[in-house]
């Protein structure tokens, strides 16, 4: 039994979540989500740790009423510490530092990282040893967890992550940021007319995607040039089709190689349809991918990462501080 | 100016003029997507004894990497337009080296001496690079290269 109240302010949205056992979600608020207006009377800029600060407050009267809860219920108080904004982690840090030591609860430092891995557990038990793809703005890692808590990242970007690939192929297209839900959708309506270089297709578990990003900037200069047109769904769907095809060929090889009961994927990117779609057709592994409420940045994950930790008894000094990067695989539980 | 006909060769500079920069150092890149500013700073991360895979900083701005000394790999480039506290200055003060993505969008909180960094991107996929120095420090690292 566990009541856990979760805080992320890893970068522009602040949340709050109470989470009760494995997977009673007592709330979920998220600050950017809700009616800004109305609540704080403004717009929420785009970095938001200034902001975070005006609306942490409103946040937590809101999760709190929302739960139903007192304070005094909560068993432990379970926060980000990194990897993210230093400035917006401090605010969510802060917060949650204040809320454990006025009422005498343990602190939790999260891995915003084991908490979108953890994402899954709100809907049904992970099974180990398990692969997990991660693949956000800010990661694309292949981890291997041979049980609970367990973290062993096996791959990575050697460069730009998959989400910032895309949102910088956006950029050429003079897409909206962000750029990768709109090349999601374009992909769908193009057709893969464009060739594009398949990257760092070799042996290992590493990705790379600053070459593709680079072919994708050369192709649309060189068409410039030539005064040749780009349709945008077409290259949408060409950069998409050979992005996800490393992805997705990679993520199954490891789970072959590992010899793994399940593939999970984390991270705001799986929230990508032709991702989705990819890995469940050609994986003969069974897939588990995060609601898509889920994908991106919200305290629920936090509390669902926090909830395990708070059963191993991996609480947090009140000393603890926020880092803009923090190794995963020294969160790993103990055997 | 310095030509680049491979990212090794890119690489293997960053990895020289790591071995000429002290504690407080402060560089900034420039060049546009794709002109491999990121792959310069590999090189640097190599020369400071880095072992861990140097990537890009782009989403949280930036990564510390504890190397022979600490090395700060900043990207500005999404604080585009604002002009918040963002603690950076502690870290431009520290005992590190600092290496800049897209300074001008921070250019009003960069100290004013400081080694400026410019990759270009040429139409045969070479780079060329200009380095400007800011300050005697600067100037002698660029001498001890043989560039002036």
């Amino acid at each position: 039994m566990s009541l856990i109240l979760a805080i992320e302010s890893s970068c522009d949205e602040m949340s709050i979540a109470i989470l009760k056992d494995k997977r009673e979600l007592l709330c979920n608020v998220v600050a950017s989500q809700i009616d800004t207006h109305r609540l704080f009377g403004g717009v929420v800029p785009e970095i938001a740790s200034r902001m975070h600060v005006e609306c942490v407050s409103t946040v937590l009267k809101t999760a709190l009423q929302q739960a139903n809860i007192n304070m005094a219920d909560i068993d432990a108080i379970a926060v980000t510490k990194g990897p993210g904004l230093v400035g917006s982690l401090h605010v969510g840090m802060q917060a949650a530092k204040t809320l454990a030591l006025a009422y005498h609860k343990p602190l939790i430092g999260v891995h915003h990282i084991a908490g979108h891995i953890y994402a899954n557990e709100l809907v049904e038990d992970i099974k180990y040893p398990c692969l997990c793809l991660v693949v956000s703005g800010g990661h694309s890692e292949l981890v291997y967890m041979k049980s609970e808590f367990s973290f062993e990242v096996i791959g990575q970007t050697l460069d730009d992550a998959i989400g910032e690939a895309y949102d910088k192929v956006g950029r050429v297209l003079h897409l909206p940021y962000p750029g990768g839900p709109v090349i999601d959708k374009m992909a769908a309506e193009g057709k893969h007319a464009y060739h594009l270089p398949l990257p760092l297709n070799d042996d290992s578990y590493n990705f790379s995607f600053s070459g593709l990003k680079s072919a994708v900037i050369n192709l649309c200069h060189n068409a410039s040039q030539r005064g040749e047109d780009i349709v945008p769904s077409d290259l949408a769907c060409s950069f998409q089709e050979v992005a996800l095809e490393v992805l997705v060929s990679k993520t199954i090889k490891a789970a072959k190689d590992y010899n793994v009961n399940e593939i999970i994927v984390a991270g705001g990117v799986s929230a990508n349809k032709g991702l989705r779609q990819k890995l469940s057709q050609e994986s003969p592994i069974k897939v588990l991918f995060p609601p898509m409420s889920y994908c991106t940045d919200n305290a629920a994950m936090i509390a669902s990462a926090g909830r395990i930790m708070y059963e191993h008894q991996r609480f947090s000094p009140l000393d603890l501080s926020v880092k803009p990067s923090y190794d995963l695989e020294e969160e790993s539980v103990d055997e | 100016m310095i030509h680049f006909q491979s990212e090794q060769a890119m690489i293997d500079f960053g990895e020289k003029l790591a071995g000429l920069l002290f504690p407080g150092s402060i560089l900034t890149l420039e060049g546009e997507l794709g002109a491999g500013k990121t792959t310069f700073t590999k090189g640097i991360g190599k020369g400071l004894g880095i072992k861990k895979v140097i990537n890009s900083p782009t989403f949280t701005i930036v990564k510390v990497y504890q190397g022979k000394l600490p090395l700060y790999h900043f990207d500005a480039y999404r604080l585009e337009g604002q002009d918040e506290e963002l603690g950076f200055e502690e870290m431009f003060e520290d005992e590190g080296v600092c290496v800049i993505e897209w300074p001008i969008y921070i250019q009003d909180i960069l100290p004013s001496e400081k080694l400026e960094i410019q990759i270009l991107k040429n139409e045969d996929e070479s780079r060329s690079m200009i380095l400007k120095p800011h300050g005697e420090k600067y100037e002698k690292i660029v001498k001890e290269l043989g560039l002036c």
